[in-house]
């Protein structure tokens, strides 16, 4: 069964896309046949994290509109041949979206691929809204910041009663956090959250933690995912995030300030 | 509200029942002449046409019985309908008065009837159990989340800041409540919060609150309720 997996913090700036990219192109090395969708429609930025957007022809909304198939709007990756970008339109807003579009859409990718990652943006609204409500597994991205972790319990509210999965009954969504931009040098200090604050805040488990990191700009500015950087102790993170969703035990690192073994062994940043 | 539990996945409800107040004109008689009474409905309706028309309309005998002025029901309710306006109830009635007004299809408003005869008893509504049914939440409360319970209000979860609870009866929290709790809002004095850690940002009973600042004696991570004692929210530990 594909399953629909929702990236979401209703905060801006926190990592979402480029979680969303990361975990997308973990889950396609895999061997995983992965689709990544970009719901921020006006304020597209997927493509440039994934370094497709001097290839982007159709979009979500042409597809949405009947004015391209879905085939001719998902542009393959690159760097592995399991992943499919659905980019977003530049030029429309949120309103271009319907649900009844989206849902029929992701029916359409369900039959092909084995997860759909859904790429929020930031808000509660009308994009925000569509984005999570077909998922069945919402990825939750909160930096070790107050305001940053009360969005994240706003949205979690959001997911367990305006879902699609809320609204029919069904078993509700699976929610799994994932705590980015976390220092723990600034923790010990006191100026960040710390893990466990926020868990006591969200109670919710844990999917791992993404350091702050130079390679996330770095990635980002050259338009490939994180996670390929595998020297990088935020592409570490993420493969261990997306090896902990398939269900394999991983002990969480970057918690603490000294550096794991692994961290040692590879010279991480 | 559908936020949990007790929902059936075999079937989805289509009703439910609910309780609510709504203000409802009372037309309170003082004399039973039905020329003068039309005459100066009439003009009262006059000044105000738009809101009286169609307007529901409950009249009360109360007055009338007292000084033993028997009136036709029918006439009257005849009289109310010829002016626009939908009698919805009858209050203060005598017993044959009511019985009238049921076979006209008004219902009896129990309660200040003079004539508490052993028909007028059977005939007036099942009063609403005392107990209303308690509403139990399992998973943690979210900011931006509401809830309101018609009676008691469990919780067996967080409820985070910026979360509201609303229950006109007690309210029991058996995990952090950092939200909003208000208990009694239909004004029961006698409602109470329990919870395990009080870290409210606002407690409140039957419209008496305080606000987080006033809580700071309030230690988290004990057990405690709040009551109501001469008007003023007392915390103490269980």
């Amino acid at each position: 069964m594909a399953r629909v997996i929702v990236v979401t913090s209703g905060k801006g700036g926190v990592g979402k896309t480029t979680t969303s990219a990361a975990i997308a192109m973990g889950l396609a090395k895999r061997g995983h046949k992965t689709a990544v969708i970009d719901f921020d429609v006006g304020l597209r930025n997927l493509d440039l994290i994934m370094g497709c957007e001097r290839r982007v022809v159709y979009d979500f909304v042409n597809v949405i509109n009947g004015e391209a198939s879905l085939n001719q709007a998902l542009i393959r990756d690159k760097n592995c041949n399991l992943l499919y970008i659905l980019p977003a339109s530049q030029t429309r807003d949120k309103d271009a979206l319907s649900q009844e579009g989206v849902g029929k859409i992701l029916d359409e990718l369900k039959k092909d691929f084995k997860y759909i990652v859904c790429d929020s943006p930031a808000g509660i609204e009308k994009g925000a809204h569509l984005a999570m409500y077909f998922a069945d597994d919402a990825f939750i991205v909160t930096n070790p910041e107050v305001s940053s972790v009360r969005d994240s319990d706003r949205m979690l509210g959001i997911l367990s009663s305006k879902s699609r999965r809320a609204e029919q009954n069904e078993e509700p969504i699976k929610e799994y956090l994932l705590l980015s931009r976390y220092a723990p040098d600034r923790v010990k200090l006191g100026e960040m959250l710390s893990v466990n604050d926020v868990q006591e805040i969200l109670s919710l488990h844990l999917l791992g933690v993404i350091p702050e990191s130079k390679s996330v700009l770095t990635a980002s500015n050259s338009g490939v995912p994180v996670i390929l950087d595998e020297k990088s102790d935020a592409g570490q993170a993420y493969a261990d995030i997306v090896a902990r969703y398939l269900g394999e035990e991983k002990p969480h690192r970057f918690i603490d300030e000294k550096k794991g073994l692994f961290g040692k062994l590879f010279g991480s940043k | 509200m559908s936020t949990d539990s007790q929902q059936n996945a075999h079937h989805l409800p289509v009703l439910e029942f609910k309780s609510s107040t709504f203000s409802v004109p009372v037309l309170v008689l003082t004399s039973n002449d039905i020329i003068a009474i039309e005459q100066q409905l009439q003009e009262k309706i006059h000044l105000a046409p738009e809101f009286f028309k169609n307007s529901p309309l409950v009249f009360d005998l109360q007055e009338l019985n007292k000084h033993n002025l028997d009136i036709d029901v029918s006439r009257l309710a005849t009289l109310i309908r010829k002016l626009d306006l939908l009698p919805i109830g009858i209050r203060g009635g005598a017993a044959q008065q009511n019985q009238q007004a049921l076979k006209l299809g008004i219902p009896v408003h129990s309660g200040q009837s003079v004539a508490a005869s052993s028909i007028q008893k059977q005939q007036s509504p099942e009063p609403e159990p005392l107990t209303a049914s308690t509403m139990l939440i399992t998973h943690p409360v979210r900011s931006g989340q509401r809830i309101y319970a018609e009676g008691d209000l469990i919780i067996l979860a967080q409820v985070s800041a910026g979360a509201e609870l609303l229950a006109e009866g007690n309210i029991h929290v058996y995990g952090s409540l950092r939200g909003r709790a208000l208990a009694g809002v239909q004004g029961n004095t006698e409602a109470r919060i329990f919870c395990s850690d009080l870290q409210a940002e606002l407690i409140s009973i039957a419209g008496n609150y305080k606000i987080s600042e006033d809580l700071n004696d309030a230690v988290p991570n004990r057990r405690v309720q709040i009551y109501l004692q001469n008007h003023t929210l007392v915390i103490k530990d269980i």
